[in-house]
């Protein structure tokens, strides 16, 4: 069958016996630049939003280090604005969004499948290639003025602004469509590549929540996209649609934007919780509890997160009997949310828990995303939310979800497939220093966000009254905790790789398919192609000596 | 990717003319591809009309909004030409979908015929588009040479909208309020459909360029078939504008 020793040593140097995988098999820039392979291609994500996060998380700290003083302590209002609207751009658009599904989600999905790349291996590298076009676009915008709209480019202030609103909504064009592109190679790839034996039922949840993902990408960044472009036009000639003074309509943009925006929240989050599903699963050493109801849960958070668009805009004078249905909606969203919260702490409960650094990462994001996810609801309630709005609230509410569960389950899943992708295991105890670190650093950061934030501080100020000031002063102290854990993490990932201690082939004992994979994986990723004979998450065949499963 | 070639699944070519297809190494069979490069490019398809119904939405809200002007505005365009370019994009489908059909019963030179005569009304349709626009310039309902002009903000005066005719006034000859808002969605959705019109033309001549090296055949036509989803994709997408823009009073 295939081979994934495409050079093998005939004339027998001792050294060339091992074999070769996808990192090694060949080299050259182009051998990068140009690959088709799923791997290699994650792995330049990874690289790519790695630094988009750095760079992201560097005008982060500016912004609190700003606003350590009442009336600003860096920059001037306007430096301020654009700063923390970089902030948002690179975080939302560069970073979380293609974060999961096109690191790990590329890397691992065809592997859980027992595939030998995704369906369209061409079509992944231009999504590559595109969302490195958007970030070298957003870039050029720095370079062209800058821009101060937020993220959300709320007309009509983004058409009227003297800054390069057009190169960045040409960015974000330009990243929508490398979204797309990402999500509809993940639907064909789960349709049509699975390997014999793996049906819908046997796939791994991190395989269902991608797919999920996928239906919002491809169902949703559309919109973004021509919203962003009538933008554009707008401010190139005119058109009109936007602007007030010529009979357009502001508030038909931020239906548009939302339409988008609002699942393009779970298009965030919903990779995030099918980490979060592995990581239960096998370091508790225990088949998921409710396995469909997680899998159902994130085709109907799906399906809802089309329906609650109207919730960002509680205050932007839409029709009272349309905000009493988005805010009951946005109700029903907690349901199949909670779900996966119960599911996942009941499969740790009674399991034989291992507290790996990946397990910590990820009982950390329990704790965090509840407290996420529970403020959400309290800013769904339409009433609270009149008073919330565009309060910090929102914005330690959002920061739970985006920076305390996403990214936190993306560094969750970046260590635990950390093995199998290097082959290299990196130190343990620093991994959970640096957790604990992040933890705290995190919780410093935004609790207080919440306290001052329901005490009436506005979001997006410069400046604020001195009564705020202990309020500031903490978030900013928490958010250099926070920088300093992730410079930790980032030191000994990176450490790791040049002192190469070997991991073991199956780290953790999972028993997904990525792990029966040779490691690291090779250029078509199975020695032999695997055939699925048994339940997903069954561990009862694991031998815990040599962490292996018989081979079928 | 040829590093595996010697376990490559090959469809052969039927005839001295085509060639033979080789199977991208990560399919098991050529069903799977063909299907994975169907399925894909359906989602494709569905992100494009999710696109344009963005559009769409900005036409029924202003629509609601000035009922007067959308009216009066319609009445500008002339339905003659636009139920022209209806029947010539409607006749370009059906030498597309009979392209596709020669390329699966591997007729040749009657599939570069057939994707010949498509291009041909593409380039029809684009033509009598810019008779259309030429039109609109001249009534001063479109000023293309002052599309990308400062708004001015002292008199509130477009530059790109200058009426000459007079033709946005109610009955006493009052300007309609934001006469310019039906021209500006008219403008963007056909110039983004001509965008699409004009991509599609070049993949189909990308498509003759294949075909012509005998690429496609009954064993593969994967290509021409996608490419004839797309044609037929932007055939529909027209197949709304028309009525909307041109007939809906």
């Amino acid at each position: 069958m295939t081979t994934n020793v495409p050079a093998v040593d005939v004339h027998g140097a001792a050294a060339e016996a091992r074999p070769k995988n996808f990192i090694n098999w060949s080299s050259g820039f182009m051998s990068w630049a140009g690959t088709l392979d799923h791997k290699r291609i994650g792995l330049m994500y990874l690289v790519g939003v790695s630094i988009a996060f750095l760079c992201g998380g560097l005008f982060a700290l500016l912004v609190r280090l700003h606003l350590w003083e009442p009336n600003g302590a860096l920059f001037s209002n306007a430096q301020y604005n654009q700063i923390f609207t970089l902030h948002g751009a690179f975080m939302v658009f560069i970073f979380v969004i293609p974060a999961i599904p096109g690191s790990l989600g590329n890397i691992i999905l065809p592997l859980m499948l027992g595939a030998k790349d995704v369906a369209l291996p061409r079509l992944n590298l231009l999504s590559f290639y595109l969302w490195l076009t958007g970030a070298v676009l957003a870039t050029l915008a720095i370079v062209l003025g800058g821009f101060d709209t937020g993220w959300t480019f709320y007309t009509p202030y983004s058409l009227y602004t003297n800054q390069a609103v057009v190169t960045i909504g040409l960015a974000v064009f330009v990243l929508g469509f490398s979204s797309i592109f990402t999500g509809l190679n993940f639907i064909v790839t789960t349709h049509k590549l699975r390997a014999p034996g793996m049906t819908w039922f046997r796939m791994p949840l991190f395989v269902w929540a991608l797919y999920a993902t996928s239906l919002l990408q491809v169902l949703a960044t559309p919109v973004l996209g021509i919203t962003v472009l009538l933008v554009a036009f707008e401010r190139l000639y005119h058109i009109g649609i936007f602007d007030p003074r010529l009979g357009g309509d502001p508030v038909l943009f931020e239906h548009f934007f939302w339409f988008y925006s609002h699942p393009a929240v779970y298009i965030m989050v919903l990779p995030a919780f099918g980490i979060i599903s592995e990581l239960v699963s096998v370091h508790s050493r225990k088949p998921l509890f409710g396995y469909k109801l997680i899998a159902f849960s994130s085709l109907a958070i799906a399906i809802i997160s089309f329906l609650v668009w109207g919730h960002h805009m509680f205050t932007s004078g839409q029709s009272t009997y349309a905000m009493f249905a988005f805010s009951f909606l946005t109700f029903f969203v907690a349901i199949p949310t909670a779900i996966k919260e119960f599911s996942w702490v009941a499969t740790v409960w009674k399991g034989s828990i291992a507290l790996n650094s990946p397990m910590l990462y990820t009982l950390a994001f329990l704790v965090i995303f509840a407290i996420g996810g529970l403020t959400g609801v309290i800013l769904g309630a339409l009433n609270v939310d009149i008073h919330l709005h565009d309060t910090y609230f929102v914005v330690a509410h959002f920061h739970y979800v985006m920076m305390g569960s996403i990214a936190l389950a993306f560094f969750a899943g970046v260590h635990h497939w950390w093995p199998k992708m290097f082959g290299v295991i990196y130190n343990e105890t620093l991994a959970k220093i640096a957790c604990g670190i992040i933890f705290i650093g995190f919780n410093t950061t935004f609790i207080p966000q919440f306290i001052m934030g329901s005490r009436g501080m506005p979001r997006r100020y410069a400046t604020y009254v001195p009564e705020y000031a202990p309020f500031h002063q903490a978030s900013t102290i928490g958010v250099i905790i926070l920088a300093v854990g992730i410079a930790l993490m980032v030191y000994y990932l990176v450490a790791s790789l040049f002192q190469r201690k070997k991991a073991m082939e199956n780290q953790w004992g999972g028993v997904t398919l990525e792990w029966l994979a040779p490691t690291p994986p090779p250029l078509e990723n199975f020695n032999e192609p695997p055939v699925v004979t048994n339940e997903v998450y069954d561990y009862s065949t694991l031998d815990l000596q040599t962490m292996r499963t018989p081979v079928k | 990717m040829s590093h595996d070639g010697h376990h490559s699944v090959v469809i052969p070519a039927p005839g001295p003319e085509f060639q033979a297809h080789t199977v991208a190494h990560h399919f098991d069979t050529p069903v799977q591809e063909f299907q994975s490069a169907k399925l894909g490019f359906w989602l494709f398809l569905a992100t494009e009309i999710l696109l344009f119904g963005g559009l769409f939405a900005a036409y029924f809200y202003f629509h609601e909004v000035y009922p007067e002007t959308f009216r009066l505005g319609g009445q500008q365009l002339s339905w003659k030409l636009g139920a022209l370019n209806t029947s010539v994009l409607l006749l370009s489908s059906w030498t597309m979908a009979m392209g596709v059909r020669c390329a699966q019963t591997s007729q040749k030179s009657k599939l570069l015929m057939y994707c010949g005569l498509t291009v041909l009304g593409a380039a029809i349709f684009m033509v009598i588009k810019f008779i259309e626009y030429k039109a609109k310039n001249d009534h001063g309902l479109v000023v293309f040479s002052e599309l990308f002009s400062p708004y001015n903000e002292a008199t509130g005066q477009l530059a790109w909208f200058k009426d000459y005719h007079n033709a946005m006034v109610d009955k006493a000859g009052v300007p309609l309020p934001h006469g310019h808002l039906f021209f500006a969605i008219y403008l963007t959705m056909t110039a983004i459909h001509g965008l699409h019109v004009v991509i599609g033309a070049g993949l189909i001549l990308w498509v003759m360029k294949g075909a012509a090296k005998g690429r496609f055949h009954a064993g593969y036509y994967l290509p021409v078939d996608l490419v004839g989803l797309y044609w037929h994709l932007v055939d529909l997408i027209w197949i709304f504008l028309f009525p909307l823009l041109y007939l809906v009073p």
